[in-house]
């Protein structure tokens, strides 16, 4: 919350360093390389991509780190994703799954 | 018997020794482990204690006050935001005279929030009456924590043994577990002289006047002033008791011997660095390279901060050159609380050393080898100042 | 500084053992008589998974410096893929050691002036019978193999006090047959077969 109503030019001066945290990605670091399993979504059983518009979103709307993206089909944020298994868990088409992380880089290279 | 455990495994079993009989403790980081060790000793049968687990420091402390005022070895422990949740009750412990031994496993103080090591915690609770000692390996640990019951026991006043948060409490190396019976014998069974009992009713630490009164036997009672009185000139005279538990300790268990002050290669110092914990011991390594050098010099590790034994440190630092205080610890718009605690010690004598202040290592930052030489050298160089500013070492900002 | 302190570092994810790991050789290295071991975990916040290290000091005396080893004389990697994602080498000295959990050989790694060992701790494991993923005392047999520090039976009968009471044998047969198989890549004479 910024406010340019400051009355008190003076009070600039002090508490320069002050301890604050804004959303946004990457303030924890490249946390995708947390994950041991890595969330995979099928576009044949994803209902949004099945029916090529809007609809359910629950991966995009439970995941706790929002790498998500509420489209058609939904993309998961790799780099950041941890892993937890929650949109997996929540997927009403169970269109999900977790697979082996270290598989996913070995085949990756 | 030597094993190789954590420092929290270390005090967790200082606490076993000693029999405490009422364990009441919140879990905080880093001190979470201790209380976890102690609860599993607890279910297991091997530490006859009542574990009371409560919602909050604040409680922790109430439930020992309650428990040792009716006669029992009380024992909680803590770090950083859970000691000053309690710190009300920790002035009333001290000024109900109750010997309850607390671990402070120090960390820093939010705001910032902090998980990670510094002495803030226990120097902004200085003034509460309690007794306080600083461990600098896991063997002193336990060592301090047995004899920390004994010391209470005798001065009836609260003691806080604190260690280092992580830097201590989480790295594991060996120390030896004195056996059970000779620990027995060192530290006897908690017979207070009076405890709380229905059939003796008492009001304890009542509303207490300004001025004395007469009891219901027509005896004087304190005022608040002499019942404060008591407490300071009880604390005075607990340095010697520290002094004499250590002794007697050394005596049934081969180790001690520097109750107030560790000194190291300090005798034909021209310079001497002091510090609390587990930093006095890193600061060893330094000082080797130094003397090899040239430079004059030692490290002095202070066990005892509170009471604050001004003479033993006033003995061993006023012939020197120079004095480095290194804290971990800052009292704001002033300087480092150690720092003055030392200069004021060293102000009656007929020769006062120069002393430089250093403040590192807060929040968890950490502390280089290089930085501790770059410090020493700025102080003890041909040129150094007679005095300076307080320093913050390792900034990076 | 001191000369007298081999610095061993351990990189792990939360969750894999690195610290009972490095507790089992500081174990072994204090029974065999070094009086100076001191063993300290990344300090903080800890989730499963992340990378964290574990630094282990052995001396014949006591030591009284317990902050985070800057210049290893060991390394042990317990999960390959942290090779990638973390500098596991940095600050180890020129003809240093570093152990890595692996199904590749050492010379399939870039760590120019090291000598490499790795074994496919993962697979031995589960082979004596572990479950899937506890590498972190079969990575024990390796360090005996490709360090000259303390032999096999010693780190086995630490591992046999670790778990005492909890069926230590597939732990040991793990670091054995991890002893075995290390491939050690430094000169001819050293690789087996």
């Amino acid at each position: 919350m910024k406010n340019d109503n400051n009355k008190n030019p003076d009070s600039k001066k002090y508490a320069c360093h002050v301890s604050h945290s804004e959303p946004g990605p990457g303030d924890g670091g490249r946390t995708g390389s947390w994950r041991v399993l890595r969330p995979v979504i099928d576009l044949d059983k994803c209902i949004p991509a099945k029916r090529n518009k809007p609809a359910c979103f629950s991966c995009w709307l439970y995941c706790p780190d929002g790498v998500i993206t509420k489209t058609v089909p939904p993309t998961i944020d790799y780099e950041y994703c941890k892993g937890c298994e929650i949109c997996a868990e929540e997927c009403p088409a169970d269109a999900i799954t977790m697979v082996e992380e270290t598989l996913m880089i070995m085949e990756e290279k | 018997m030597h094993i190789i455990e954590s420092g929290n495994v270390a005090a967790a079993s200082g606490v076993q020794l000693s029999g405490a009989q009422v364990i009441a403790a919140y879990p905080i980081t880093p001190q979470t482990p201790l209380t976890e060790k102690l609860s599993e000793l607890v279910d297991a049968g091997e530490l006859n204690a009542q574990y009371i687990p409560v919602e909050s420091e604040h409680s922790a402390m109430s439930v020992c006050i309650a428990a040792s005022s009716a006669g029992t070895r009380a024992f909680t422990a803590t770090s950083a935001n859970g000691l000053l949740y309690m710190n009300e009750q920790l002035h009333w412990a001290a000024g109900a005279r109750l010997p309850i031994v607390m671990c402070v496993v120090n960390r820093g103080i939010g705001a910032p929030w902090t998980v990670w090591n510094d002495h803030q915690d226990a120097m902004a609770q200085r003034d509460t009456g309690w007794i306080q000692l600083f461990c600098c390996d896991h063997q002193q640990i336990i060592d301090t924590v047995i004899q920390a019951f004994r010391l209470a026991e005798t001065v009836r006043i609260p003691v806080m043994v604190c260690y280092d948060g992580y830097i201590l409490s989480h790295t594991y190396m060996p120390f030896d577990i004195p056996e059970s019976a000779a620990v027995s014998r060192f530290l006897p069974e908690f017979a207070p002289d009076w405890a709380l009992d229905p059939a003796c009713p008492a009001n304890l630490n009542t509303v207490t006047l300004p001025d004395i009164r007469p009891n219901v036997r027509g005896e004087t009672a304190p005022g608040y002033m002499e019942i404060r009185q008591n407490l300071h000139g009880d604390m005075r005279r607990a340095i010697d008791v520290v002094a004499d538990t250590d002794a007697q300790f050394a005596k049934t268990f081969g180790r001690g011997g520097n109750p107030f002050i560790e000194p190291y290669r300090c005798d034909d110092a021209e310079y001497v660095a002091v510090a609390m914990g587990s930093l006095s011991y890193h600061l060893r390594d330094v000082i080797d390279v130094l003397r090899q050098e040239g430079l004059a010099i030692g490290v002095a590790g202070l066990r005892l901060y509170r009471p604050f034994p001004n003479r033993a440190v006033a003995e061993a630092l006023s012939a020197k050159k120079g004095v480095i205080v290194f804290e971990k610890a800052v009292s704001y718009g002033y300087e480092g609380p150690l720092y003055a605690d030392i200069k004021a010690a060293l102000y009656d004598c007929d020769h006062r050393p120069a002393v430089h202040n250093y403040i590192l290592g807060l929040g968890g930052r950490e502390i280089k080898t290089d930085d501790l030489f770059d410090s020493l050298r700025t102080s003890c160089g041909a040129d150094a100042p007679a005095t300076r500013e307080p320093a913050f070492v390792g900034l990076k900002i | 500084m001191r000369d007298d302190i081999t610095k061993i570092r351990w990189h792990g994810r939360g969750g894999q053992g690195a610290i009972t790991a490095a507790k089992i050789v500081a174990n072994a290295a204090f029974s065999s008589g070094y009086g100076g071991v001191v063993m300290a975990p990344t300090f903080g916040t800890e989730r499963r998974g992340a990378p964290v290290l574990t630094s282990l000091k052995i001396s014949k005396h006591k030591i009284y410096d317990l902050s985070p080893i800057a210049e290893p004389d060991v390394v042990i990697v317990l999960d390959h893929l942290l090779v990638e994602e973390v500098d596991v080498a940095s600050g180890l000295r020129p003809g240093g050691l570093i152990i890595i959990n692996t199904p590749r050989p050492p010379e399939a790694f870039a760590f120019a002036g090291l000598k490499v060992a790795t074994a496919d701790v993962t697979t031995l494991a589960g082979k004596a019978g572990l479950p899937a993923g506890i590498v972190n005392t079969g990575i024990i047999g390796a360090f005996a193999r490709a360090g000259d520090l303390l032999d096999m039976d010693t780190l086995a009968g630490a591992i046999e006090s670790e778990f005492a009471g909890k069926s230590p044998e597939k732990n040991i047969a793990a670091a054995r047959a991890t002893y075995k198989h290390t491939l050690v890549g430094e000169t001819d004479e050293k690789r087996q077969q």
